[in-house]
């Protein structure tokens, strides 16, 4: 790949870098790392996210993640799909605010979120991102499971794999130490901790328990449509099935004279 | 001279149009009664299979292109509001998606089907030419449809496809910034490719209908290679092929609905769920899986623009394939030696594969060298010394004789 890149991509590289639009991204380090394998809900063809965990990661997501990562694919209407009632998911909404284009002096507007409401932004824009983390943009959420390998895995481990560096691994200003991202140094501190928050139905916030709720949120916000994707798959494959033995047997009938 | 055609059709309304255009003639001829060898085995669907792929594509796109955006700060969101807000759109947009890899698989099959039984051979060779530029043009439209959705992989795959072009010289530089439309892969790059990846499917149905115009006049190849003697080794195409297609079709159906429903992103890359950032290069560019033996046969090659000759190469000497190719036996049922040295071509060709697939380090180096040489040894050493040497196998008399055992 190196190759390839020195021969092909350098070239652009020097155009942008020339244009002074450059500003070197991390480079993963080229070590594979082995994410630990989880039990998921959603796996398999009947599978799909545990809803009453996938709950409790929104409510992660709302009073951990929110502060710093968007997740502006979302609606708060989406959230019937995740099992809430409307008037849950309207009340949800109109506890935010959110601009709601002009008044009639032509001034901007805001106000309560409605169910239309996109999930609020946590920063204005990227510069004031960027002012604000020290230099990084905290990634939209809304498909991270889908944008990472082995995503579901990868979430947890991250969330989870927090702690000192090992001997010998000089740290980067303001970088923390994560077994499982690429290269070890990220520059989101520890979002988890025992008893963070507290779970509305009463199940013990640990990390562990966190970062798997979490999980499947961020699964069924990638997928909304995987439940009713997997139903009609099912049926979609039944039929197919079934229509494979007709036409063979319509072919072998066929072509019984001619063999 | 002019006048009606002389239709005879029970219904009026079908014989009235008829005797004045006679498309329902034509149809009768080429697809009804037309007359096919007897003997296909089912890697004769392939041809049907990828057409029925196109059409699906064709319908499918158009949906998508009703509510896509291509612009660059809207497109990736406006895939992702397919997916979430359009009626059914995860299901159009899953189809279409995973339908670019369908394609692939069943052209690919349908290519070496050809390589095996010879099908590339006189009186063959414009249509073995004609199936080469719907693969180049393939290649191009499925390129650029995977730019549309803007993300990593999208834009820095843009980036180093279009960039090979620069290593042509003095021409080079003006076709990327023609191909770009500016001076980076940016706005009207994707909506030059947008409008290109609407076009180039409807090209892609001319030369399709060319495609099958040719194989109606010199007619089918068939597993034993041996001309129709007569008509006694023909059934006509319906009921016999369209049933016989329709099975194959069925089957290749759950395949592409199991993707769709149950793996929609396993044949697609991660990094491409990441919205494009011109100013960070993922770790890895790596194209989609049916250009990865190309890719390996352009990473292989140490100088760039023989790389990109090379890689442009691999898909040119098909077009001398059928002059390459000494033998004048078809069917590698009938020549031993070829037959094995087809599925060692094959091996190679998966070999190339897994070596774009890998960072080229150690021992993928090398393999992808040896692989890359053996891709073209194959096709401008091997194959025209082998028709020399081999001696094939008997033929038989006849197609009904060898299916029939004689009875006929």
């Amino acid at each position: 790949m190196r190759a390839l890149r020195n021969m092909l991509v350098r070239p652009a590289l020097a155009v942008a870098m020339a244009a002074g639009l450059f500003t070197a991204g991390a480079q993963a380090a080229e070590e594979h790392i082995r994410l630990p394998e989880q039990h998921w809900h959603s796996s398999g063809m009947f599978g799909s996210p545990d809803l009453a965990s996938a709950q409790r990661g929104y409510q992660v997501y709302r009073e951990v993640c929110a502060a710093c990562h968007g997740m502006k694919q979302l609606a708060f209407r989406d959230l019937t799909g995740l099992g809430l009632t409307e008037a849950q998911a309207k009340a949800l909404a109109a506890a935010v605010t959110v601009p709601l284009g002009v008044n009639d002096q032509g001034e901007p507007k805001e106000g309560p979120g409605l169910l239309s409401s996109r999930f609020p932004a946590p920063w204005p824009n990227e510069t004031a991102a960027r002012a604000r983390y020290n230099g990084a943009v905290p990634p939209d959420l809304s498909v991270m499971v889908k944008a990472r390998e082995d995503g579901q895995n990868y979430v947890y481990a991250l969330m989870t794999g927090y702690g000192d560096p090992p001997a010998g691994v000089k740290m980067g200003d303001g970088m923390n130490y994560n077994k499982y991202f690429p290269g070890h140094q990220i520059a989101m501190p520890p979002p988890l901790s025992d008893g963070r928050i507290e779970y509305a139905d009463g199940t013990k916030a640990t990390v562990d328990q966190m970062a798997r709720d979490v999980t499947e949120f961020l699964t069924w916000a990638a997928n909304p449509e995987m439940v009713e994707r997997k139903r009609i798959g099912i049926r979609v494959i039944l039929f197919l099935m079934l229509m494979t033995i007709v036409t063979y047997v319509v072919k072998r009938r066929v072509w019984a004279d001619v063999h | 001279m002019a006048g009606m055609n002389k239709s005879e059709f029970p219904n009026p309304v079908v014989n009235w149009i008829d005797s004045r255009l006679p498309i329902f003639t034509m149809m009768q001829k080429e697809y009804g009664t037309f007359p096919t060898p007897r003997n296909f085995n089912y890697f004769w669907n392939f041809g049907a299979l990828a057409m029925v792929t196109l059409m699906v594509m064709i319908v499918t796109g158009i949906f998508l292109a009703m509510n896509y955006q291509p612009n660059v700060d809207l497109a990736f969101d406006s895939v992702q509001r397919i997916r979430r807000d359009v009626n059914y759109g995860w299901l159009i947009q899953y189809i279409h998606m995973n339908g670019a890899s369908m394609f692939f698989i069943v052209t690919y099959i349908h290519i070496f089907r050809g390589l095996y039984y010879g099908s590339y051979k006189t009186p063959r060779e414009l249509l073995w030419m004609l199936g080469v530029v719907i693969l180049l043009l393939m290649m191009a439209t499925a390129f650029m449809g995977y730019v549309l959705p803007w993300g990593q992989m999208s834009y820095w795959g843009a980036t180093v496809i279009t960039n090979l072009f620069s290593a042509l010289p003095v021409v080079g530089k003006h076709i990327v910034t023609l191909l770009w439309g500016g001076f980076s892969v940016d706005q009207p790059t994707l909506n030059r490719f947008f409008s290109l990846h609407y076009l180039l499917p409807f090209v892609l149905i001319g030369v399709v209908f060319l495609h099958i115009a040719a194989l109606h006049i010199v007619g089918s190849n068939n597993p034993l290679g041996i001309d129709v003697k007569g008509p006694q080794d023909t059934l006509p195409f319906h009921p016999y092929y369209t049933i016989k297609d329709s099975v194959g079709l069925c089957v290749f159906f759950i395949v592409w609905a199991f993707f769709v429903f149950f793996a929609p992103d396993y044949l697609g890359d991660p990094a491409n769920y990441i919205p494009a950032n011109p100013l960070q290069t993922p770790p890895e560019i790596v194209p989609e899986w049916y250009f990865l033996p190309f890719y390996a046969i352009l990473r292989s090659v140490p100088d760039k623009l023989l790389g990109v000759l090379m890689m442009f190469g691999a898909i040119l000497v098909l077009f001398v394939l059928p002059w390459l190719d000494t033998s004048p036996v078809r069917s590698a049922k009938f020549r031993p030696i070829y037959k094995w040295l087809f599925w060692l071509f094959a091996v190679n060709c998966i070999v190339l594969g897994m070596c774009g697939a890998h960072k080229p380090e150690g021992i993928w180096v090398v393999l992808g060298r040896l692989s890359t040489a053996y891709y073209f040894i194959h096709f401008l050493l091997i194959l025209p010394i082998l028709g020399k040497l081999e001696r094939p196998k008997p033929l038989p008399e006849s197609i009904s004789k060898a299916v029939l055992g004689g009875a006929h």
